[in-house]
């Protein structure tokens, strides 16, 4: 870990600053840049580094763009975490806020409730995209299996979801996954 | 499920707690733990409404999870609620993966541990598929019809779980597409109405 120097800091912020508003699809999108950038150019950060980041934003609870202030912890700190995060979120937070304003103002206009109608297949699909594609990173029949039955309870039972979440961890701690 | 929500936030601290309470339960991701707390036990909104608001947190650059935190805090109480809403999702979990990133050397050569992260992860993924199917009655009764609407998240899925094509150019296409047709429909009933 080293320190963050203002000449370090200020170039890492305002690239951050950038990708947000092309983090269309969440952070993770944009990774490869961040990769680019933080190890191949400025080297804050080594491979095994950076791919523990986004590992252990996923393993912890919460939403995973954290990855994103653990890329700047393990770089220089919490300055580091601090410049990170605030630059990929402080440009995404003020546009999702102007424009939900915007829409909100003219949602009886055909346009919006025509972009919301023709929207919601997609984003219904984009979901279960989302699924497939965790699945297919590691696609051994008992975690085919754990997904499908977990899709199944989730869509037809009101059962806590840290009920299933903990199957999973006990059945995976268990070696069966 | 009602057609109105039925309940909805006291204050700005009860949005920073629920979001707080629901963030603290995404394992592998918010997205379907947030469904189920607003939509289900809360009853803040119904499914039509969730699917719009993700719509939107789709369409905008950043994280999705915190864009719907920001929508539905702002839409109740302005700024100070789509600060409350943000806050609460992502403070405590920022402490807890920034502690975790302190100590994770030893952990992560525990098999166990590394076995039940597995675990976790197949159940994450198994979440948000069946949010999905959930979500997807709300499509009866859609403006785009039935054959459009199954034909837009057909293509969707193929495009992007299957061929692996970028979001941004899926979303652009089909989202135009969806759009333009909807609009047609509402146009040609409003006609017809008139």
């Amino acid at each position: 870990m080293t320190t963050l120097t203002l000449a370090d800091a200020l170039p890492l912020f305002g690239h951050f600053l950038v990708l947000s508003l092309l983090a269309i699809g969440g952070a993770i999108v944009v990774a490869p840049e961040m990769h680019r950038l933080m190890v191949g150019q400025l080297h804050l950060l080594d491979d095994v580094q950076f791919n523990a980041s986004i590992a252990l934003a996923q393993a912890a609870p919460g939403p995973n763009v954290l990855f994103v202030a653990v890329l700047g912890y393990q770089a220089a700190g919490l300055a580091g975490a601090a410049v990170t995060l605030a630059g990929i979120m402080l440009p995404s937070t003020l546009l999702a806020i102007g424009a939900t304003r915007w829409a909100q103002a003219r949602q009886h206009r055909i346009g919006i409730r025509a972009f919301k109608a023709g929207l919601a297949p997609i984003t219904i699909a984009l979901l279960a995209a989302t699924g497939w594609v965790l699945t297919a990173q590691n696609p051994t029949p008992p975690v085919i299996i754990l997904t499908a039955i977990t899709a199944l309870f989730a869509w037809l039972t009101r059962i806590h979801v840290l009920w299933l979440i903990a199957a999973g961890a006990i059945a995976g701690a268990a070696g069966l996954v | 499920m009602p057609p109105e929500p039925v309940a909805r936030p006291s204050s700005p601290l009860d949005l920073f707690v629920t979001f707080t309470l629901l963030a603290l339960q995404g394992f592998g991701g918010v997205l379907a733990v947030t469904q189920r707390e607003l939509c289900e036990r809360k009853r803040w909104l119904t499914h039509a409404q969730f699917v719009e608001i993700l719509s939107i947190g789709q369409v905008l650059p950043g994280p999705n999870v915190v864009n719907i935190a920001l929508i539905i805090g702002d839409g109740y109480f302005g700024w100070r609620g789509a600060f409350a809403a943000m806050a609460g999702m992502m403070t405590l979990p920022l402490v807890i993966v920034l502690a975790l990133t302190a100590t994770y050397v030893e952990f992560a050569q525990v098999a166990a541990v590394a076995g039940a992260l597995r675990g976790m992860a197949a159940v994450a993924a198994g979440l948000i598929i069946g949010t999905a199917l959930r979500l997807a009655a709300s499509l009866r009764g859609t403006l785009l019809g039935g054959f459009a609407a199954v034909a837009l998240a057909t293509a969707s899925f193929v495009a992007v779980a299957l061929l692996r094509w970028p979001l941004v150019w899926v979303l652009l296409a089909l989202g135009a597409a969806g759009t333009a047709w909807a609009w047609r429909r509402i146009a040609a009933q409003e006609g017809a109405v008139r």
